[in-house]
């Protein structure tokens, strides 16, 4: 609970712990960062608008689902790469209670959740992107945004397979626009897909001739340990990708582990009132190259 | 996309694991016998103390309502519906866990719109129907009997 009373305000303090941890690992002042591209699950995104309150930085507030780290990459990549601000920040959060009680049930409720279902991780990312490149040595370079895809899965505890066409397709995307394929990444990570999502992708990829069995791996499979947590097809929400990201792909890119690795956070783009209401769940997936480039 | 939405799903359900049918339907049978041999155990001790058998079963309900709402506050009732699924569900315990849990939960919003308007979130629509489906029987069983048919 992050020492609050309710959980709403324990995922806004985890944003700012994030966010002022971020800044203090790049040694740089917060009144360098011109632009805050953050997000969250919650109805009006308030565990980003009160998690960001003190930091005092021009704020875009961003809704991608699962997906958010990559869209908050995505538009700070762009905005820097354009020269509309030398340093930016990139965050979203997400929490497993907030989450439960705003999406599924409230936590006491006792209930079986299906193999399919995933686990909405209690986590925040925040990197700082820049355009000095000797600052760091992991660089976004380039990006595919996604686009919305919808096969009309209207099961909201099988995210995975209602957001892997959407990864199927931005990672095409990609390969496309970068006249690519597999063997160019290193690593190509999804968001949140889990066990089922991971599987569709796979099949799809194959079918396209694109073997990625031993380079594709999943932040929501990574993230938790299924056997012992009980998680069952593995984590989600914002907080998956972005937390595994800052605390496991970029430091393999950093050391070099990867050279090369395709990040792709996928979202399911779904409300409670849209469910109800008979509606599809449509995915979206947002790619972002991340590469290590040395020590410039 | 060339793979419809018809084959898709057709697809994602080949895919997707699902609960094994038997182990469940067995611990639901466990769980929800236990309950339920428990309720009759603390009707028969309330009826040996002398109380008549309508007022043991009120007193038998008001029990496993008060169990049931310390065991989800001490978060241990989730734990037994994971288990035994529809068996802890169903009881009257599993009732009242769908009343308690979101009062629990909405506390942060305020007795009235947080509490007030968010406790029936879950048990509402079964208390609705509920009605409603023993007002439609009453009806039948009315005109069943005006008719003598009863």
């Amino acid at each position: 609970m992050f020492g609050s009373d309710n959980w709403e305000k324990a995922e806004s303090a985890l944003q700012k712990q994030t966010a002022d941890l971020a800044i203090e690992k790049g040694d740089i002042r917060k009144k360098d960062i011109r632009y805050l591209f953050a997000g969250d699950l919650l109805g009006q995104l308030i565990a980003t608008s009160f998690g960001t309150v003190d930091l005092e930085i021009p704020l875009f507030g961003l809704f991608g689902a699962c997906s958010t780290m990559g869209e908050a990459l995505n538009l700070g990549a762009m905005t820097v790469a354009g020269g509309y601000a030398d340093k930016v920040m990139a965050m979203a959060s997400s929490h497993f209670a907030t989450a439960e009680k705003q999406f599924r049930f409230p936590l006491g409720y006792g209930n079986q959740r299906p193999f399919s279902s995933s686990w909405t991780v209690t986590g925040c990312g925040a990197v700082v992107l820049t355009k000095h490149r000797k600052e760091g040595i992991a660089a976004i370079t380039g990006i595919t945004t996604g686009r919305m895809v919808d096969m009309g899965i209207k099961d909201s505890m099988n995210m995975g397979a209602a957001m892997a066409p959407a990864a199927f397709h931005t990672i095409q995307q990609n390969f496309d626009d970068f006249q690519v394929d597999e063997s160019y990444y290193d690593k190509i990570i999804t968001g949140d897909l889990g066990q089922v999502g991971r599987t569709i992708l796979l099949d799809f990829m194959k079918n396209k001739g694109h073997d990625l069995e031993k380079i594709h791996t999943d932040c929501g499979i990574e993230i938790f340990n299924s056997d012992d947590q009980d998680t069952h097809a593995g984590g989600s929400g914002c907080g998956c990708a972005a937390s595994t990201l800052c605390s496991y792909i970029l430091p393999k890119v950093q050391s070099g582990t990867w050279k090369r690795v395709l990040f792709v956070p996928t979202g399911a783009l779904l409300s409670t009132v849209s469910f109800n209401e008979g509606e599809t769940i449509p995915g979206i997936a947002h790619a972002v190259v991340i590469e290590n480039i040395g020590n410039l | 996309m060339e793979i419809n939405k018809k084959a898709y799903e057709a697809y994602v359900k080949q895919v997707t694991p699902v609960h094994k049918k038997w182990p469940g339907i067995i611990k639901a049978f466990l769980v929800g016998g236990i309950i339920c041999t428990l309720g009759q155990y603390i009707t028969t001790l309330f009826m040996n103390t002398g109380l008549e058998k309508e007022a043991a079963s009120a007193w038998t309900t008001l029990v496993l309502i008060a169990a049931t709402v310390i065991l989800t506050g001490l978060n241990i009732y989730p734990k037994i519906t994971k288990f035994g699924g529809a068996g802890a569900l169903v009881p009257i315990t599993g009732f009242a866990n769908s009343v308690v849990a979101p009062a629990v939960e909405f506390k942060a919003e305020g007795q009235v719109f947080g509490i007030g308007c968010k406790i029936f979130t879950i048990a509402g629509p079964v208390i609705l129907y509920g009605i409603l489906s023993s007002w439609i029987l009453g009806v039948i069983a009315y005109v069943l009997k005006a008719f003598q048919m009863l």
